[in-house]
This record gives C-alpha cells, sequence and structure tokens, in this order.
C-alpha cells in the first residue's frame, strides 16, 4: 500500500483531483484505530453475554424489550447508512450542495435513532430498571449505551464536517475527512447488526 | 479502499468509493438480511435452536455484506491492507468473545454440581 502510494508521487507531478499523499495513510489509520474499537465493543459482548442471564430477580430481555421500537432504530441506523454513502459520491463528484444535503439527512437519521435510544433508557430507568439493579441491566447498559456514544460522537463530528464544508468546499483534506467519518459510520452500523441480534432478537427469546 | 493509489485510477474510480447502485444493492440486502430475523422472532416462527441459527447467520452474512457493500473492503493491491487488518481483528474477537463464553459456561455448570 505504502509502497504503491510512493510510486505515484513520483510517477505524477501534474495536479489531479485525487488524493496520493497522505490522505491514503490517513484513512488506513483510521481504520487501524477501527480495529481497536472493535476489540472494545468484543470485550463488551463478551461481558454481555456472560452476565445476561444474572437478573437478580429483576426483569429479563424479555420482559423490557419491544422489538417493533427496536426494529424502527434499526431502520433508522440502515437509512443513515445509504444516506451517508450517497454524500460520500456527491463528495467525490465535487457537487457541495447534494453532499450537504445529504448530510444533514443522515444527521437527521442518526438524531432519530440516538433520540430513540434515549427514550428507552429513560423509561427504563424511571420504572426502575436501571443499571444498578441487575448484572444484566449493567452490561446492557453498558453495551447499547457505549454504541451510543459512539453515534453520539459521529453526530457531532458530522455538524463539524457539515460546516467545513460549507465554509472550505470539498478539498482533498475534507473529503479524506469525510472519508474516515463514513468508515466510522458505517463501521457502527456494523455493531448495531450484532447489538439488535445478540441483545434484543436473542434477549426475547 | 477509499482514496485512490491505483495506475488505472480513472476506471476503477467510481467502484472505488461505490456507485449508487453498489449501495442500493447492500442497502437492499441489508434490509433483507434484518427482516428476516426479527420476522421469524416476532412471529415465533421456529423454535428457539433455530431461531438463534437464523438469526446468527443473518447478522453474519449481513455483517459482510455492510463491509463489501458499504466499506469496500476487498482483495485488491490497494485494499488488501485493510482487508487483513479486518481479518486479524476478527480472529482476535472470535478468541476473546468465543473463548470467555466457554470458560466462564464451563465454570458456572461446574459450580451447580
Amino acid at each position: 500500500m505504502t509502497a504503491i502510494a510512493h510510486v505515484h508521487q513520483g510517477a505524477n507531478t501534474a495536479p489531479d483531483h485525487h488524493h496520493h499523499d497522505t490522505s491514503e495513510n490517513t484513512i488506513f489509520g483510521f481504520w487501524l484505530y477501527l480495529m481497536t474499537d472493535c476489540l472494545l465493543f468484543a470485550s463488551v459482548f463478551a461481558t454481555y453475554a456472560v452476565l445476561f442471564m444474572n437478573t437478580a430477580g429483576g426483569v429479563s430481555g424479555r420482559d423490557i424489550f419491544e422489538l417493533d421500537y427496536v426494529a424502527i432504530e434499526t431502520a433508522a441506523l440502515l437509512f443513515s447508512s445509504i444516506t451517508y454513502g450517497f454524500a460520500m459520491i456527491a463528495a467525490h463528484r465535487q457537487n457541495k450542495g447534494a453532499t450537504l444535503g445529504w448530510l444533514l439527512v443522515t444527521f437527521a437519521f442518526g438524531a432519530v435513532f440516538i433520540g430513540m435510544e434515549v427514550n428507552e433508557f429513560h423509561h427504563l430507568i424511571a420504572e426502575g430498571n436501571g443499571p444498578s439493579r441487575s448484572a444484566f441491566l449493567s452490561s446492557f447498559f453498558a453495551l447499547v449505551g457505549m454504541h451510543g456514544l459512539h453515534v453520539t460522537a459521529g453526530l457531532i463530528w458530522m455538524a463539524v464536517m457539515m460546516i467545513e464544508v460549507v465554509k472550505r468546499g470539498l478539498g482533498r483534506q475534507t473529503i479524506t475527512r469525510l472519508s474516515c467519518l463514513s468508515l466510522f459510520w458505517h463501521f457502527l452500523d456494523i455493531v448495531w447488526v450484532c447489538v439488535f441480534t445478540v441483545v434484543y432478537l436473542m434477549g426475547v427469546l | 479502499m477509499s482514496a485512490q493509489t491505483d495506475l488505472h485510477a480513472d476506471h476503477s474510480h467510481e467502484t472505488d468509493h461505490g456507485s449508487v447502485k453498489s449501495y442500493l444493492v447492500g442497502f437492499a440486502l441489508s434490509v433483507i438480511l434484518t427482516a428476516i430475523p426479527f420476522w421469524a422472532v416476532m412471529t415465533a416462527q421456529f423454535d428457539k435452536a433455530t431461531n438463534i441459527w437464523l438469526m446468527v447467520t443473518m447478522a453474519i452474512v449481513q455483517v459482510v455484506v455492510h463491509l463489501k457493500y458499504f466499506l469496500h473492503l476487498n482483495f485488491s493491491e490497494q485494499g488488501r491492507a485493510n482487508t487483513f487488518a479486518f481479518l486479524f481483528t476478527a480472529l482476535i474477537i472470535v478468541m476473546v468473545v468465543g473463548l470467555s463464553i466457554w470458560i466462564i459456561y464451563a465454570s458456572n455448570a461446574m459450580m451447580m454440581h
């Protein structure tokens, strides 16, 4: 990968719209960070898998999970994934208006997801099923909450990127940053696939 | 992955970042792979063991679909490093999660007797 990038830097002197310099390494570095994030999620998944049966006489997954609610959350996140893809395609075509539009739609879907999750947490805690109730609920809040915090961070990042696109247009550096956020956002959707399978679907079985 | 290093940059540009079509294909597959396990569990189609196998299979397939169509992982020269980094991570995850569950459940079973 690096070797190829070097060959290109030497051979290519004409200005072009491709990014051959450090953006390639930046994106690869960000990918490696995501892999470590993957390990973090994996450890919390393992914790959940070990603790989920210990309900300490309290509620179990079957009592508190509402699958139709989770299905809507899942749909919001999946829609946000494809609209982010459209934003990236528009960005590579140097279409500033479309990029901003799709980023805004993605942000809206992400906000719907987070809003629903906060609402779910609020109801659980209000009914006395907070994280301190049992080991099951502790690990549930840790796992789902950690994913939610990641999505929130992604939303903040996305808001910053929208301001950057407005102010500085779609330069090489901005596209590199958008590409990193793209990896981050799609990665969170993958984690959510594991969350709804392991936590919600298996929880109600 | 996402940026170009290919010598034939102009030809593979669209496929490398994903085209509208490839995103739509990935999206359609994801919808199907999400709908099947939700439908199976919500309407209680099968017994518990079948359901678990079904949803685990669907989840794994959907992760692969996301990796291919949304994250554009591939085995081309410029994308290989990312793919191998992921495969290594996947191996570690299988070990961390799989072995933790195995050890804890085994010790749990032994404590009960």
